[in-house]
C-alpha cells in the first residue's frame, strides 16, 4: 500500500471538485443551445423512471407499512393512536418518500450510468464520439440530467402515495384503524410547506445521481477493474451527498415555511 | 439535404495558403504523471500524403494521433490541423474541425449499443441525413470495405478483423480529408491484416486522403509503400520495377523523440545503429 502525501491528496481533491463543477456547468449549459438530444432524454427518461418504478413502489409501501406500525405502537403510550395518519404522511411526504426514493434510484441509476459511460471511457468509444465531432456531455451527460431530475420528481410522488397508501393498510388491516380518520388525519396535517419541502428534495437529488454517476463514469481510467471502482464511488459519493443535500434543503425549508 | 451536409462539409482547406502542411507538431511535448511520452516532436504530413508512424509499443504513437485529433492537448509546443492551430480553436470549432478527420481505433471504439449501420452512420445522424441518404452511404462504404452483409449485425457479433472494417467504413463515410489510424492491424492475423492494409492502400489511391497510419508491422508499412491500388483488377499490386509511393512518408519513434523523418528509401538506407537493428 502506498501512501499519498496529504499535499497531493488536497489537490487531487481540489481538482475533481473542480472538473465535477465544469461537467456541471457545462451539462446544464449545453441544455439552452443546439444540438439538443430530446430522443435520448425520452430513453432516459424510459430507463431511470420506468425501469425505477418497481423498486419506488415496493420501497415506498413497505416503509409506509413499517412506519404505520412503529408510529402506532408509540402513539398508543400517548391515548393517539388517532394520529398515525398524520404521522405517516408527514415522515412519508416531508423526508422518507424523497430520500428512500433518492437513495433506491441512486443505487440503480447512478452505478448504471457510472459503470455505462466508464466501460465507454476505457474502450474509447467516449474518444470515438468526441471523434466524430460528438460533444460527449451534450449527448450523454446532458439529457442524463434532465431525465433524472424530471423523473426523480415524479417517482417521488409515487413513492409518497405508496407510503401512505400502506400506511393506510396496515392501520385499517392490522391495527384495525378507521381509513376514513387516517386519511383524514393526514390531509389535514399536511400543508402547502411540507409538499413543496418534499417536492423540491428530488430535484436536487436527480441532479446529484445523474451528475456524479456521469462524472465518475467519465472519468475512469484502469480498464474494467476501474470501471467497478468508478460504480461503488458513484453510489457511496451520491447517497452521501443526497443525504447532506436532504439536511441542508431541511434547514432551507424550515427557515422559510417554519416548520 | 446534400446541400445541407455540403454547408456543415464546408472545405477545410478554404484559406489555407498553398503548400500549406495539412498536419503539423511544432516542438510538441506533452507528459504523463511526471513522464514525458513525447518529447519535442516536429513534422509535417503534406497534403495527399500517408505519414506511417512506426516505433517500439509505448513510444506515444497513439498519443501522437490523439493530439492530431485535438482529443488532449499538448503541455509545450503547437499543432496546426489544416492549417489552424488547435489551442486557439474553441470546443465547438474543434467539433466542426473533428468533422472533416476521420480516425480508426485501435480497438475499433465502435458504439456497442448501436448495429453496424447505426454505428456506420452515426456522423450522417447527427447532421440529420434522411434515412435513405444515409441507408444509400452506408451501403456504399461497407461494399469499399466489402461487408455489405454485417449491416444489421452488433459489433458484439464481429471478429476483430470485421470491427475494424466498420470502423475504416464509419471513418470514410463523410469522404474526410485527413484519416488518423491508430494501428489498424494491431492484433489481427497476417491475412487479414494484409485485407486491412489493401483498404487503406485503396482509400489512399482512389481518394488521395491524407493519411497518419500507426503500425507495428514492418511488413504492413512496406506493403504501403510498395504498392498500389489496380481499379481494373479490383486489388492492391506491387508498384512495378520495386517503385516505391511518392506519397508514402515514415517518421518513427522512440522513447517519445523521433529519430527519423523522411521517405521509405531514405529509411531503408539510413546507417541509424538503431534503426537498422529495429528495421532488422
Amino acid at each position: 500500500m502506498t501512501f499519498v502525501s496529504p499535499e497531493a491528496f488536497a489537490k487531487r481533491i481540489v481538482a475533481s471538485v473542480q472538473e465535477y463543477s465544469l461537467l456541471c456547468s457545462r451539462a446544464v449549459g449545453n441544455l439552452f443551445s443546439r444540438p439538443r438530444y430530446i430522443a435520448d432524454t425520452f430513453t432516459q427518461m424510459d430507463s431511470i423512471g420506468v425501469g425505477s418504478l418497481p423498486i419506488v413502489v415496493l420501497t415506498g409501501f413497505f416503509t409506509g407499512c413499517v412506519l404505520a406500525l412503529q408510529a402506532a405502537v408509540s402513539l398508543k403510550e400517548f391515548g393517539a393512536v388517532n394520529m398515525t395518519g398524520r404521522l405517516v404522511a408527514l415522515s412519508m411526504v416531508k423526508e422518507l418518500g424523497p430520500v428512500l426514493t433518492g437513495l433506491m434510484v441512486s443505487g440503480r441509476n447512478a452505478s448504471g450510468m457510472a459503470s455505462e459511460l466508464g466501460s465507454m471511457k476505457v474502450s474509447e468509444q467516449i474518444d470515438a464520439m468526441r471523434a466524430l465531432g460528438t460533444d460527449p456531455i451534450r449527448k450523454l451527460v446532458s439529457p442524463r440530467v434532465v431525465a433524472t431530475v424530471v423523473m426523480l420528481f415524479f417517482l417521488t410522488i409515487i413513492s409518497d402515495a405508496c407510503g401512505t397508501a400502506g400506511g393506510a393498510l396496515v392501520a385499517v388491516v392490522l391495527l384495525h384503524l378507521n381509513g376514513g380518520a387516517f386519511f383524514h388525519t393526514a390531509y389535514m396535517s399536511l400543508v402547502n410547506g411540507d409538499v413543496v419541502e418534499g417536492l423540491v428534495k428530488p430535484l436536487f437529488s436527480g441532479f446529484i445521481i445523474a451528475t456524479i454517476g456521469c462524472f465518475y463514469g467519465l472519468s475512469t481510467t484502469g480498464g474494467t477493474r476501474g470501471v467497478g471502482r468508478s460504480t461503488t464511488q458513484a453510489v457511496v459519493v451520491s447517497s452521501v451527498l443526497i443525504i447532506l443535500v436532504d439536511f441542508l434543503v431541511t434547514q432551507l425549508m424550515i427557515g422559510i415555511f417554519g416548520r | 439535404m446534400a446541400a445541407a451536409l455540403e454547408d456543415v462539409h464546408s472545405d477545410p482547406f478554404e484559406g489555407m495558403a498553398e503548400g500549406t502542411p495539412v498536419v503539423e507538431f511544432d516542438h510538441v511535448t506533452i507528459w504523463f504523471d511526471g513522464r514525458n511520452v513525447l518529447t519535442d516532436v516536429s513534422f509535417s504530413v503534406a497534403r495527399g500524403e500517408t505519414r506511417i508512424l512506426l516505433g517500439p509499443a509505448g513510444g506515444g504513437k497513439s498519443v501522437l494521433m490523439k493530439l492530431a485529433n485535438g482529443l488532449i492537448e499538448p503541455d509545450s509546443g503547437e499543432i496546426r490541423i489544416f492549417g489552424r492551430l488547435l489551442s486557439e480553436m474553441t470546443e465547438r470549432e474543434m467539433f466542426e474541425m473533428r468533422a472533416h478527420i476521420g480516425m480508426v481505433f485501435q480497438e475499433s471504439a465502435l458504439f456497442d449499443s448501436l448495429n453496424v449501420e447505426d454505428n456506420v452512420a452515426y456522423r450522417l445522424h447527427e447532421e440529420h441525413a434522411s434515412e435513405e441518404e444515409a441507408h444509400e452511404r452506408v451501403v456504399e462504404a461497407l461494399r469499399f470495405v466489402e461487408l455489405e452483409k454485417a449491416i444489421e449485425k452488433f459489433p458484439s457479433e464481429l471478429s476483430g478483423g470485421m470491427r475494424r472494417r466498420v470502423s475504416i467504413a464509419r471513418a470514410i463515410i463523410t469522404k474526410p480529408e485527413l484519416i488518423l489510424y491508430d494501428s489498424p492491424t494491431g492484433g489481427l492475423d497476417p491475412i487479414t491484416s494484409t485485407t486491412i492494409i489493401e483498404l487503406v492502400v485503396k482509400q489512399r489511391d482512389v481518394s488521395q486522403t491524407t493519411a497518419l497510419l500507426i503500425t507495428h508491422r514492418l511488413q504492413d508499412a512496406f506493403t504501403l509503400a510498395t504498392h498500389r491500388w489496380d481499379s481494373q483488377q479490383n486489388h492492391m499490386v506491387p508498384i512495378p520495377d520495386k517503385g516505391l509511393n511518392a506519397g508514402t512518408k515514415f517518421l518513427v519513434l522512440n522513447e517519445g523523440r523521433v529519430v527519423f523523418d523522411g521517405t521509405t528509401r531514405e529509411l531503408t538506407s539510413s546507417h541509424d545503429p538503431w534503426l537498422k537493428a529495429y528495421l532488422a
